[in-house]
């Protein structure tokens, strides 16, 4: 179900209308930046935020960049997706090294928002680069919270520094910190109680603990879903904590990611990590451009195309991308590139980050399933070589005959093939963009 | 209607919503009162309404919508006087809460059959402190509760039920870590049955509402307990945290979609959060918001009243009922 219309498809219906009356004028950029401020509102980007973004949206567009356009919208799209990139910041930011270790990462954040978690998959994270972690459990309120991290840890193969409930927060992270010292663990991870920014007493305690251990990172944890309150939060503890960076959390879901604009552009902090799943390797680096692309609506191309790049080499993705781009893309390549994508990860998931098919694929979401692969595979299987590389010549007998071989029913036979038209059309559309330098111009995209 | 409502009131901790939602009382709100004690009722006006309903987490087009009502019934009945056209804002927003409290279904508690409660929710946002609330509520009115951990997926989320169980004095079924929810499920309906529980209340596992097979897990629960009790779940909440933005309406037109959702609780309203999400939902969904969450303390639960709520977070005169 798609809720909310997308933004850039709003931008292309607005100027759409607009263009077939032929000149643009100054107000038709203010209807089009009404509809920038509906949709970023939509997506809970702070209200102030919005406020002074679409001022500086304007005037750049009235800089006559899109007004003398021939293809105002994908020009205005354009501004838009570089102005939400310099909000977002245009780097991808790594986590400081300390001056002497061990490098002693603070989590904190409100109840809910997912630090314990996050500790956990921040130690996998670094583990996977050759440290030697230790997570601290100094959550010492919420109910089996640091059971929670033990578990985690036990599940991670972690070692985790607990005291139980009894002590100060303060003391065990501070003993903590002597006990890697002494046994060698770096870096640090301490998982802190989740807490409300107008908890006066709490807050003090962070204060407290920071002040003890002396951390190289402090990062707040927050959550992708948080309404406009996500900047009075981020503020809070920003000023009390002089906070190092963010880990915005569920961003798995289908939070338009309002809210890591919102605290990025008021405190200036840098969003150092994002949560993308349950499992406990579901933490990504953070990369603007492709946040600015799902604000936008226009899918998140590059995080699908990563995936495929780590199934398939360099030659043979430029090979693939002329090809598509060329509208040579056959059926053979379709399914040896199936083959590859089962390999990336559930269906849904690469669906949503495909432009434009996000919102309608969803609709048909329930539907989708794992299954329909073999079904897809079993009916191209069915095909003559002939056939796979030249399905146009596919006619009703053939059909029938592949129905029969695959055991599906030649409808679907039929819908495949009306499915694979409409990628082909669809990519040599990106072919076009792709020149027209509105996509990187090296677009390893491997089906 | 009347004599209902006399009963509703006694009957309930009133309170206690009072004293939680004062808390929640911030800028928002007091800008709001403050907006109308302007002189004069003119666009600038209504272009700051409609940025602190925004602010709020009204959202765009229930904001739109909540000014243009305002603006035509002005324009309708004559209003000059912006204290009065607040009045009218006020109640806009009750009539607005009211849509969806209006489906909200009798609870009917019968003897020896188990009234069941699946609590559903995306992660993070206070299930199983909610679960606890929803306990402590209903010992209030002598009912014995029952608890199932059929959050098997989060590590220690069964522990963390398991305390509150034991403070609450609640017996609590469980399995490991990692069990099938569904034999959770079963083993506790037959334990309700067995000690004649007057309620189960269940705990799920977190799950994105984008998570088409997790929800499906829900929909196999519910199948389960129908085994036991034709109707069960009697009531099935979705519990939103009320810092969520307007993703919180994605959710709950999801969740309804693969559960049938009876009742919404707004989670968290202590604090900041400004709770506006009540009114998309109410507005689009239609689900009865029936409780609302106020702390940390399993006694920090309340009715959700659409008077109440309009007046202690928007208006800041909760007390005045």
């Amino acid at each position: 179900m798609e809720m909310f219309e997308s933004l850039s498809d709003r931008l292309n219906e607005t100027f759409g209308r607009l263009s077939r009356k032929g000149r643009l004028t100054e107000q038709d950029v203010d209807e089009a930046m009404r509809e920038v401020r509906r949709a970023l509102l939509e997506a809970d980007v702070n209200f102030k935020v919005v406020k002074d973004f679409v001022a500086a949206l304007r005037e750049r567009a009235l800089g006559q960049d899109v007004l003398r356009s021939l293809t105002p919208a994908q020009t205005a799209i354009g501004i838009v997706n570089e102005e939400l990139i310099k909000v977002l910041g245009s780097t991808v930011e790594t986590l400081r090294a300390p001056d002497r270790p061990p490098q002693i990462l603070m989590l904190v954040g409100l109840q809910g928002s997912g630090k314990t978690t996050h500790a956990a998959k921040l130690a996998i994270h670094l583990r996977k680069s050759g440290r030697n972690p230790l997570l601290v459990a100094a959550d010492v309120y919420r109910p089996a919270a640091v059971n929670q991290l033990q578990a985690l840890g036990r599940q991670v193969n972690v070692p985790v520094y607990e005291e139980g409930i009894d002590k100060s927060p303060i003391d065990i992270a501070d003993r903590a910190l002597t006990f890697a010292r002494e046994r060698g663990f770096n870096p640090v991870i301490v998982d802190t109680a989740g807490r409300l920014q107008i908890d006066d007493r709490l807050m003090q305690e962070l204060v407290d603990i920071r002040d003890r251990i002396d951390p190289t990172e402090i990062l707040l944890v927050a959550d992708a879903m948080t309404g406009q309150e996500a900047v009075g939060v981020a503020e809070t503890f920003h000023e009390r904590l002089d906070v190092s960076g963010l880990i915005l959390t569920k961003m798995d879901g289908d939070a338009r990611g309002g809210a890591a604009l919102s605290i990025r552009a008021v405190t200036g902090v840098p969003i150092k990590f994002i949560g993308t799943g349950e499992k406990l390797d579901a933490l990504e680096p953070f990369y603007p451009e492709r946040l600015a692309g799902r604000i936008l609506g226009m899918g998140d191309v590059l995080s699908l195309i990563e995936r495929a790049q780590e199934q398939t080499d360099e030659q043979e993705a430029q090979r693939l991308q002329t090809r598509m781009f060329k509208g040579q893309f056959n059926l053979e390549d379709f399914l040896e590139q199936l083959q590859k994508i089962k390999k990336m990860g559930p269906l849904t998931q690469l669906l949503d980050m495909i432009p434009g098919l996000g919102g309608q694929m969803r609709q048909a979401n329930a539907q989708i399933s794992d299954d329909d692969y073999k079904h897809i595979e079993a009916i191209i299987y069915s095909m003559t070589p002939d056939e796979r590389r030249r399905p146009e010549i596919i006619g009703n007998r053939r059909r029938k005959r592949i129905a029969r071989g695959s055991g599906r029913n030649p409808a679907e036979v039929n819908q495949l093939l009306a499915q694979f038209r409409e990628m082909q059309k669809m990519m040599t559309q990106f072919g076009k963009m792709s020149k027209k330098g509105r996509l990187p111009a090296k677009l390893p995209f491997d089906f | 209607m009347v004599l209902s409502r006399l009963f509703r009131r006694r009957s309930e901790p009133d309170l206690q919503l009072e004293q939680g939602l004062a808390k929640t009382r911030r800028a928002v709100f007091t800008e709001i009162t403050r907006l109308f004690d302007r002189t004069t009722l003119d666009q600038e006006l209504y272009d700051d309404l409609e940025m602190l309903l925004i602010q709020a987490d009204v959202g765009w087009d229930v904001s739109q919508r909540l000014v243009h009502e305002l603006r035509s019934r002005v324009a309708s009945e004559r209003i000059e006087q912006p204290a009065l056209a607040r009045e009218v804002l006020r109640e806009e927003m009750i009539r607005l809460l009211e849509l969806a409290s209006q489906h909200r279904k009798v609870k009917i508690f019968q003897r020896g059959v188990p009234f069941v409660t699946m609590v559903v929710g995306v992660n993070g946002v206070g299930k199983t402190t909610s679960i606890a609330k929803l306990a402590a509520y209903h010992q209030r009115f002598g009912r014995t509760v029952m608890l199932a951990a059929g959050d098997t997926f989060r590590a220690a989320a069964i522990d963390q039920l398991a305390v509150w169980g034991e403070r609450l004095d609640v017996p609590v079924i469980a399995h490991q870590q990692g069990a099938d929810p569904g034999a959770v499920v079963f083993d506790a309906m037959q334990a309700a049955h067995a000690r004649a529980a007057d309620i189960l209340i269940v705990d799920t596992a977190g799950r994105l509402h984008t998570k088409h097979n997790l929800m499906a897990e829900l929909t196999k629960l519910r199948t389960i307990m129908q085994r036991h009790v034709d109707d069960a779940p009697q009531e099935v909440l979705l519990v939103i945290d009320a810092t969520t933005g307007q993703n919180g309406l994605v959710q709950a037109k999801q969740f309804s979609d693969s559960v049938a959702i009876t009742d919404i609780m707004i989670a968290k309203l202590d604090g900041t959060a400004k709770g506006g999400i009540a009114f998309s939902v109410a507005k689009e969904l239609g689900t009865p918001i029936s409780y609302i969450g106020t702390g940390e303390k399993a006694t920090d639960l309340a009715e959700f009243r659409p008077e109440t709520y309009v007046d202690s977070l928007f208006f800041g005169t909760g007390d005045e009922l």
